[in-house]
């Protein structure tokens, strides 16, 4: 991106100023590297959103914004449903929760070097990855209907995990406002088999060890030591939140239905309007599937754990969604407002004291969790007292690719990556070599770069750095 | 002209393009490029039909239409497809496309696809032929 385009409001703010249509400025947050290398699209992307009628205070993007479908990959888009505000299906994206969950083990790196091996082989085994696999469970209708509403607390309730698993998912694992008559047959039909899957491309399931710890205070809230073991699961609302994508993308683009806009791919409808209400309905059931699918994956996990590792202790640090659309209140100038914003890889970052908040996490702040890719770091972040202020609360999701998967498959193949991998101690599973090759680690943007940006621009504050051990990869 | 798919590179997904004599033969290459994002189509053989109609508003949407019911069959079915044969009526779609379930062994399936969305689609003349491009989201 040329930088003369923007105007910078601080070291890492960048303004494009309101102007024709844009309804309000669009906000960059990033470095200047970040910003030399980033997608002129993201810029094109952000102004688009200016657009959208009813859209409060700017379209903002974050360090590791790049190319979507009508909002970038790292928009944050807030709307007020009383000035005509909208909601996107593509400004929630295909993988409806797509998101992140952090789970404590109570172990150290040398409980788990001496079967790592064996742990990576388990994982693989009992973790169903990939193109065309199913879970252990069928969900028969009315089941589906009472997963949809019930999200996380549904699966706890079905006897996969704890009722203290609830207290670390945003939401508290459910929810509310969701409505399984919205969503199409035909999505409830591609979900009955992929309960408890981790899908593919940039999903994976990582062991991983705490290798940096920059916040000594948050750290101890969030349960965190340097060389702790952790695992973290990547993966969304799988076939169901793919359908209902795909569904209202298109009622949203059909003319006479959502807002005629000169970009098909910004399609939206009015909050105040039916289609708008059900897609809501429909994309908070998506939500629900998501937890639960996240859920049901951290009971195989354990059991997993307790085959191999007996001793471990497995509880949730955090659970994340960065693809959703969420009625929040937000202080706008002096006036509290009720907002609904859409979060296109981009995660919730609540502030120190957030009633949101579980006890135990409110003094610290919301762990933010971001994921790497499998041979970089992943990080451990914390809402801060400004990021309120900054972007409605939010921050970034992950390093975003820096090369397409094309590239990426005729730059390396599968094998080789391994072999690299297993080189630095890091164990690769997976059913799929060029799946391997298309997600090379140096196929994304530089992750350390990202949170270094999101930090320095006050969006989120860095806790720990983590590295990967084993990578179960869909 | 002869008829031909191509991948087009989009940042975190992939771009599919058919092209071919007719506007159906354009579908149909874009249908097997698609196929080809997941696994090599000389791998699937064409053992199954699966019979497919859809309409939409014109003839972009009905291309995105065309590639999500096939998504949509591929997910649920749990197969691949590697042979396309369809007949377009203005923006009404009438065919099969012919494949087999996914053997892991054998297709070594790189990625699912979730969805074809509205991203650079396009469905046009170009030079004596005609031309059918979307981004698919994997």
């Amino acid at each position: 991106m040329d930088l003369t385009l923007l105007h910078r409001r601080r070291e890492h703010e960048w303004e494009i100023p309101q102007r024709g249509q844009m309804r309000v400025p669009a906000i960059l947050f990033a470095s200047e590297a970040l910003l030399r290398a980033m997608d002129l699209k993201v810029y094109q992307q952000a102004v688009n959103v200016a657009k959208l009628p009813g859209i409060v205070g700017a379209s903002y993007a974050m360090p590791d914004a790049h190319w979507g479908y009508g909002f970038p990959i790292g928009g944050v888009a807030a709307f007020d449903p009383d000035e005509g505000g909208v909601v996107s299906a593509g400004g929630v994206g295909f993988d409806i929760s797509c998101g992140v969950r952090c789970l404590l083990t109570g172990l150290k790196r040398s409980d788990v070097l001496g079967v790592a091996r064996e742990l990576a082989d388990a994982l693989y085994a009992h973790i169903p990855a990939g193109v065309g696999s199913t879970g252990a469970i069928t969900l028969e209708a009315s089941e589906m209907q009472a997963m949809l509403r019930g999200g996380a607390r549904w699966a706890v309730e079905r006897g996969f995990g704890t009722e203290a698993d609830l207290e670390r998912i945003e939401e508290r694992g459910q929810m509310p406002g969701a409505e399984p008559d919205a969503v199409s047959g035909q999505a409830k039909r591609r979900q009955r088999d992929e309960m408890g899957t981790l899908g593919s491309g940039n999903h994976y399931l990582e062991v991983q060890e705490a290798i940096e710890v920059f916040d000594e205070g948050r750290a101890r809230a969030f349960g965190l030591e340097p060389a702790d073991v952790l695992v973290m699961i990547h993966c969304g609302s799988r076939g169901l939140g793919h359908q209902i994508g795909t569904d209202f993308l298109k009622r949203m683009v059909a003319p006479g239905e959502g807002i005629a806009l000169p970009d098909r791919e910004l399609a939206c409808a009015p909050i105040h309007s039916e289609l708008g209400r059900t897609y809501l309905k429909a994309m908070r059931a998506g939500i629900n599937c998501a937890l639960a699918n996240r859920q049901m994956l951290t009971h195989l996990v354990r059991g997993v754990f307790a085959q191999v590792l007996p001793q471990a202790r497995l509880s949730v640090l955090y659970d994340v969604s960065h693809n959703t659309c969420k009625v929040e209140e937000h202080l706008v100038g002096v006036r509290a407002r009720k907002l609904y914003v859409h979060r296109k890889g981009a995660t919730r970052a609540l502030g120190p004291g957030h009633p949101e908040l579980p006890e135990a996490l409110r003094p610290a702040g919301q762990p933010v969790l971001v994921g790497g890719s499998m041979g970089t770091a992943s990080y451990i972040l914390a809402g801060t007292e400004q990021s309120e202020s900054h972007a409605f609360g939010s921050a970034c999701h992950g390093a975003g690719r820096a090369m397409s998967r094309h590239e990426a498959a005729r730059t390396w193949r599968g094998r080789q990556v391994i072999d690299a991998l297993l080189a630095r101690g890091i164990l690769i599973r997976s059913p799929s070599m060029r799946g391997v090759a298309e997600e090379a680690p140096d196929a994304y943007k530089d992750v350390t770069e990202v949170v270094n940006a999101t930090e320095a621009a006050g969006l989120a504050r860095k806790v720990a750095r983590l590295a990967p051990l084993i990578c179960i990869k869909g | 002209m002869t008829a031909h798919w191509e991948h087009f590179p989009h940042g975190a997904d992939v771009g599919v393009r058919g092209t071919g004599k007719t506007p159906a033969q354009a579908f149909e290459q874009a249908a097997l490029a698609m196929t080809a994002i997941i696994a090599d189509p000389n791998t699937v053989e064409p053992r199954e039909r699966v019979r497919i109609e859809c309409a939409a508003p014109n003839e972009e949407l009905l291309l995105t239409e065309w590639l999500n019911r096939l998504i949509y069959e591929m997910a649920t079915r749990r197969m691949l497809f590697s042979r396309f044969s369809i007949e377009l009526d203005g923006a009404r779609l009438k065919g099969s496309a012919w494949g087999e379930p996914v053997d892991r062994s054998r297709h070594h399936p790189a990625v699912e696809i979730k969805g074809a969305t509205y991203t650079a689609l396009r469905v046009g003349r170009e030079g004596e032929g005609w031309v059918a491009q979307t981004v698919v989201d994997v």
